[in-house]
Formats: C-alpha cells, sequence, structure tokens
C-alpha cells in the first residue's frame, strides 16, 4: 500500500490589489480552522508535521498557504520587472482575502516570524474575525543582525546559499539534522530577491511599536511563542511586546530557535498542543 | 591554551570531506582573533593549507573575526548557551566582530562558520 499523507493541495485564485494571484494552499483536518503562515523566504511546507499530526487535525481544519512568490505559488503576471516587497498592509489584505475566498468562518491564525509578527497587526485591526490568535517568534519590533539586506539579493552572492547559512544560525543547536536542514532547503530554494523582499516588512514597514498597546486581547485571544534560542525575534523582544498589550500570553520555548514547527516538530509539539486545546475548549 | 585548538584545523577541516566540497570555491586567508592572540588562516579550493600564529607585521588578510577567549570558549562548549551558539548570534550581542572584505565571508559563509565551529566539543 502507497504511504499517504492525509495532507491534500490546491490553487485558488485570489485577487490581491487588483491583480489575480494564483495561491497554493495544503490542508488536513476538519473542525476549526487553523489558518498557519510561514517565515520569511520560505513556503508552507514548514507546517507539514502540523498538517500530519492527528491529534491536532481532529479538531482543527488546518491550513498553509505558500504567500504569493513563494513555494508553489506563482508571481503576479509582469513580476519580472518589479521589485518585491512585503508590506504590512499587503499582507493583512492577503490573509483576509485567503479567510475570505475559502469562506473560514471565525479561524484561528497561527504565524511564525513574518507571520507572528502580522498576528499582531490582524489582533489590532480585525479581531472579530478571528477565535484566536497565535505569534510564533512575534514582536512589535526586532533590533537587526546585520545592517544591508542587500547580501541576500546579488549576483556574486548566491541568494540560496547565503540565505541558508545566515538561517541556519535562528536553529537551536538541539534541533535534529533531518528537520534543521528540511528548513534551510526552502530558505536555499527561494527565488531571487523574495527573502529580501519580505524582511522590508519584517525589519522596515512592520515596526509596530507605537501601537500593539491597542490591541484588546478581550475581543480576541493572543498567545506568544518564542524560542530562546532565536536572536532574530528574541525572547525579550516577545516579553517588552507582550507587556504592553493587556492579557497577551507569552511563552519561551526551550531548545528551539526561530523555526519552531519546522527546526524540532516534537519540541514545538509540547508547547503548541495545550495552547490548541485551550482555544477549543474556551470558546 | 585554548587558542591552539585553530593548530587542528588543518587537519579536521581536510578530513571532512563534505566541508572542503563545501569550500571548493574559496581561496582566501582569514583572520581569527582569539582575545589577544591572532592567527592566520589560509584556504586553498576548501583545504586549510596553513595556520599561523602572530603577532604579524604587515599582512594580508580578506576578512577578520574576532571575539574574546571567553566567548570562543562559550562558543566552543558541546551545547552553547543561546547568544553563542551562532557567529552572527555572537556579533548581534557584541560578542565577536566581523571586518574586512565581507564578499568572500558572505559568499561562502556557510564553510566559514562550519570551520570556526569545529573546535566546539574537542576546544
Amino acid at each position: 500500500m502507497a504511504e499517504l499523507e492525509p495532507i491534500i493541495g490546491r490553487y485558488v485564485r485570489l485577487d490581491l490589489a487588483g491583480r489575480t494571484h494564483r495561491v497554493y494552499f495544503e490542508e488536513a483536518g476538519q473542525g476549526i480552522p487553523l489558518v498557519c503562515l510561514h517565515t520569511a523566504g520560505a513556503d508552507g511546507r514548514q507546517w507539514r508535521h502540523l498538517l500530519n499530526d492527528a491529534e491536532i487535525t481532529r479538531h482543527y481544519r488546518v491550513l498553509a498557504f505558500d504567500m504569493p512568490w513563494h513555494g508553489k505559488s506563482l508571481p503576479p503576471a509582469g513580476f519580472e520587472n518589479e521589485e518585491y516587497r512585503l508590506t504590512t498592509q499587503g499582507y493583512v489584505d492577503l490573509v483576509l482575502t485567503f479567510i475570505r475566498t475559502l469562506g473560514l468562518e471565525r479561524p484561528v491564525v497561527m504565524g511564525c516570524s513574518i507571520g507572528g509578527k502580522i498576528v499582531l497587526e490582524l489582533a489590532r485591526l480585525h479581531a472579530p474575525v478571528f477565535r484566536a490568535l497565535v505569534g510564533l517568534e512575534s514582536a512589535d519590533y526586532q533590533a537587526p543582525w546585520y545592517d544591508d539586506t542587500g547580501w541576500l539579493h546579488r549576483n556574486d552572492v548566491h541568494g540560496g546559499e547565503v540565505a541558508g547559512a545566515m538561517m541556519s544560525g535562528l536553529i537551536a543547536p538541539q534541533s535534529p539534522s533531518e528537520t534543521r536542514w528540511d528548513t534551510l532547503w526552502m530558505y536555499m530554494m527561494s527565488g531571487p530577491g523574495v527573502f529580501k523582499g519580505d524582511l522590508f516588512f519584517y525589519r522596515a514597514d512592520g515596526d509596530f511599536r507605537d501601537r500593539v498597546s491597542q490591541i484588546d486581547t478581550t475581543r480576541c485571544p493572543l498567545y506568544l511563542l518564542t524560542g530562546e534560542y532565536d536572536f532574530s525575534c528574541t525572547p525579550e523582544d516577545t516579553e517588552r511586546t507582550a507587556a504592553k498589550i493587556k492579557g497577551a500570553r507569552v511563552t519561551v520555548m526551550r531548545e528551539i530557535g526561530h523555526f519552531p514547527m519546522s527546526e524540532n516538530p516534537a519540541q514545538f509539539r509540547r508547547y503548541i498542543l495545550p495552547v490548541l486545546e485551550e482555544i477549543r475548549t474556551k470558546d | 591554551m585554548m587558542a591552539r585548538v585553530l593548530e587542528h584545523l588543518p587537519e579536521w577541516v581536510n578530513g571532512d570531506a563534505a566541508l572542503v566540497r563545501r569550500g571548493r570555491y574559496l581561496s582566501a586567508t582569514f583572520l581569527v582573533e582569539v582575545g589577544a592572540t591572532a592567527w592566520l588562516v589560509t584556504v586553498h579550493e576548501g583545504r586549510v593549507t596553513r595556520v599561523e600564529r602572530g603577532p604579524f607585521l604587515m599582512r594580508d588578510w580578506a576578512f577578520a573575526v574576532r571575539a574574546s577567549a571567553e566567548a570562543w570558549r562559550r562558543y566552543w562548549e558541546p551545547m552553547p548557551a543561546p547568544g553563542f551558539h551562532d557567529l552572527l548570534a555572537m556579533t548581534k550581542f557584541g560578542h565577536a566582530r566581523i571586518d574586512g572584505d565581507l564578499r568572500p565571508f558572505m559568499a561562502h559563509l556557510r564553510y566559514v562558520k562550519d570551520l570556526l565551529t569545529l573546535p566546539r566539543g574537542r576546544a
């Protein structure tokens, strides 16, 4: 018998900023919609362990899309003459359009890194849409660890090699070799300039220090979980952010870096199962 | 002395076929400072051909990686603490400095990081 995973992949047309985008997503399970947002310069494969986790898909319909320009989602027609740049507004619109187009009712949204950051803006502006929001490696701001993102997109340095090499440091030393290299592989195969374009949002446009205090967690619960080995978005960055948001719940995850669901799924599971259980039973 | 572990680099690097392959397009000399002690590491097509101990007078190098002996000691622990587990984590938190011609450093980042991590658990 073929060893088939329960994950189903589909394509959907999304209208974003007046242009049609062909977006790929995967899903598994039934129940409360749980939309998962991948990190910068990567794709939805980061969530495959969650999508394959029967303990989760028993109660949740888990969905993970590849952002336009990422993974199996194509850039829009005419991309060849554009510089890709993710903005706060564009990212909010993408998440809301995906939810609306698929008709998802009060989903939980869980995002990591740029996905964890946009969760803060979703909480601030669109709380009633969501049952709960979960930000992994999420902060209103994080100090850069290199000045020039130009290293990620220039013709004399291989973008995939340098992105993989840089991201390798954001993985905890305890993470298993197989999932560590899976995680890096996605960075190694990202399209030219896409990671850099995502970082425009992560590092510049997504500075939310002046607004996260407006988040009202009585309208939508907010959980923030950060790995102790993440030096891009540090536990201190997350704790400082949460201190401005009344009711935000913070967990520092041991032996985890910047890619919890992807670098060490078994360790992440210990932290995320209780959160998903609480979200499911509390509402 | 801990810094002397760098003298093992030729043996460790050249005995690691996957690492030599990863660095096969790198030929350069770079400076490693362990506290007050300077080392010049020369790489030819991924193989370490020479490791020299300073002090040096008017010697050329492409890029430099500098940290205190204590920072390297923590970096080379078998299971390093957060902030000491990666070279660029060390630079972010001020434990290490990298300067010089960063193009070969960035183009061969994984190789250089792996090379400087070889003493981990052996130092």
